[in-house]
């Protein structure tokens, strides 16, 4: 068999470094990130989407769907989620992953910074179809939005400059939903670092989801029923937690006041 | 059970108050997080094990739940037996028995109503204890940033989760959720949402593909057929939301317009998808990253009634300019 154009040119490399003296640590370097280059390369130029996504649904069929066909029959039938859950849009942070939903148990918004906007028919009509269909239509149970750590929609709601210019399309006026967390942040932390703050808001915002959610008539509704819960989650993927917390929005009945 | 911080996990109770500050405000009161804001961020993991380890049987004087000493009819002789002897506990007993009762009528036989902060619970310490402390390199880099390829729009529907249905990992795919799966066409006043995840994901994070799935059995497309939208809105948002697809619905119904109305319905749904796809067009960055190849464009379509997925692309080019 002839030799490879490598092995030729690797030979006369060879050549090269018994006739030069002090060479060869300088090669091996050189050949080492030669290496690692072309790995990368090769990596990259395998990378197809299609073959990705149809192996994805394959691993899902065979391993899920195909396994619990009752189950998956009834769910074709109709869904029952127990839960409506607003995530970030962040790769790292399914709820289906994060929280183990299986199919059928939960309902999901995911947008930038897991933001739950005020009752707003212009401008937040995504976020209200949502919120309108779980409550009124499917009737969830339970409202549960997440936030998570090192949030880049967060870190850009911090980074916002304080004269209100925007250097992007779409991004700053988004995140300016959570500009009352912010300035709950900045007054209350103000010695925090950048950092800290981010975080801080990052639970705020979540907060600040979690009371904008009372400005859709169906949710007061429904907690009034005491159909709904309403709770805040944290996942901090940088120490492996996760916190919840509940919210409690207690409306009494009314106490007439006598006239006298 | 404790309130306590727990490695890996931190819950409150109800009655703890945020801060001092907060009794001020009008809003109502938010129960606090364990860790008040002024007390450092959550303790890291002290044990490297799940704080509940595999379920072991409740082990307490009295009964088991899933053990009798003997059979229900002996049983019932031996309570009667005892309300022989002491006729007092009568009215208790009864009480008791009609709890036993309502509890035994629960369709999945279990004893306590759905409790969502528990299942809550167990579903993290799985993923702890399965995924993030089996992959601890991968964690490590994925929490020092996010390089996904996908970007991924699909419907709120709780069936059609892109991390069950096509086994996305963390890392994977930038996930875009609402009803319908829907892209409306840029719109800096009525649409900054999903504009914002576009941009990010185009700009920022310089996703490879963007990928919009819609699936069978869709509620907000079978709205969108079903309602007039003859200037009456019988919903605040849903109708105003889902008449983005309205492109896909008049198509169908000009070319299938004796089909069954289930039917029509599953045209619109991938019709509905090629609507989304062209509206991603209206994107400059969009439109940009596809001229240069650096972007690709594909739709797809889950139907869980037969378990299937088809998918399909969008070509888009511009040929070069000249002088006439």
């Amino acid at each position: 068999m002839a030799k490879s154009s490598t092995e030729v040119a690797i030979e006369g490399l060879k050549r090269l470094l018994s006739d030069k003296e002090g060479l060869d640590d300088v090669a091996a370097v050189k050949i080492e990130k030669l290496t690692a280059e072309l790995q990368e390369q090769d990596h990259e130029e395998e990378f197809d989407p299609v073959r990705r996504i149809k192996d994805g649904f394959i691993h899902f069929k065979t391993h899920h769907f195909d396994k619990c066909p009752a189950y998956y029959k009834k769910l074709a039938e109709e869904q029952h989620p127990k839960f409506l859950v607003f995530a970030c849009s962040d790769s790292r942070v399914s709820p289906s992953y994060v929280l183990n939903f299986k199919p059928g148990e939960a309902f999901m918004c995911r947008n930038i910074a897991n933001m739950v906007p005020a009752f707003n028919q212009l401008r937040y009509s995504g976020v209200g179809a949502v919120i309108e269909y779980a409550v009124k239509h499917l009737e969830v149970e339970n409202i549960l939005v997440i936030g998570h750590s090192r949030c880049g929609g967060i870190k850009a709601l911090m980074s916002l400059p304080a004269d209100g210019t925007t250097s992007n399309d779409f991004i700053d006026d988004w995140v300016k939903i959570g500009l009352p967390a912010k300035a709950k942040v900045e007054s209350e932390w103000s010695h925090a670092t950048f950092e800290e703050k981010c975080e801080h808001c990052e639970k705020e915002s979540v907060d600040l989801s979690l009371v904008n959610l009372l400005s859709y008539p169906y949710v007061r509704a429904a907690l009034a029923n005491k159909a709904l819960k309403l709770m805040g989650g944290y996942y901090d993927f940088v120490n492996g937690t996760f916190g919840l917390w509940k919210a409690d929005f207690d409306i009494k009945p009314e106490i007439i006041i006598g006239s006298s | 059970m404790s309130t306590a911080t727990i490695s890996g996990w931190c819950l409150t109770s109800l009655s703890q108050p945020q801060s001092p500050q907060n009794k001020a405000t009008l809003r109502p009161s938010i129960s606090a997080r364990l860790n008040s804001p002024a007390s450092p961020a959550p303790p890291n993991l002290i044990q490297n094990k799940p704080v509940f380890a595999a379920p072991a049987p409740i082990i307490t004087p009295t009964w088991r739940e899933d053990m009798a000493n003997g059979s229900y009819d002996e049983a019932v002789e031996g309570l009667r037996k005892l309300l022989r002897e002491k006729a007092s506990l009568e009215p208790v007993a009864a009480a008791k028995i009609d709890q036993i009762t309502a509890q035994l009528k629960n369709s999945d036989g279990s004893s306590s109503p759905f409790d969502p902060v528990e299942r809550m619970k167990t579903g993290f310490i799985y993923f702890k204890k399965e995924k993030y402390d089996k992959n601890p390199a991968l964690h490590a880099e994925l929490a020092k940033g996010q390089s996904p390829k996908f970007m991924v729009f699909a419907c709120s529907d709780s069936r059609v989760c892109p991390s069950h249905v096509l086994d996305f990992q963390p890392g994977d795919a930038f996930v875009v959720r609402n009803v319908a799966n829907m892209v409306p066409p840029y719109d800096k006043v009525k649409h900054t949402g999903v504009g914002s995840a576009v941009e990010y994901a185009v700009l920022h994070l310089k996703v490879e593909y963007i990928v919009v799935i819609g699936h069978s059995s869709c509620g907000g497309i079978k709205g969108l057929m079903s309602f007039p939208f003859d200037g009456t809105n019988s919903t605040d948002f849903i109708e105003n939301w889902v008449k983005i697809g309205l492109p896909a619905k008049s198509k169908v119904l000009a070319e299938f317009p004796n089909l069954p109305f289930p039917e029509q319905c599953a045209y619109c749904e991938k019709e509905a998808v090629n609507v989304s796809l062209g509206n991603l067009l209206s994107y400059p960055f969009v439109r940009e990253g596809l001229v240069k190849k650096t972007l690709g464009l594909k739709g797809g379509y889950y139907d869980f009634v037969k378990g299937t997925f088809e998918l399909w692309g969008l070509e888009f080019g511009l040929s070069p300019s000249f002088s006439v």
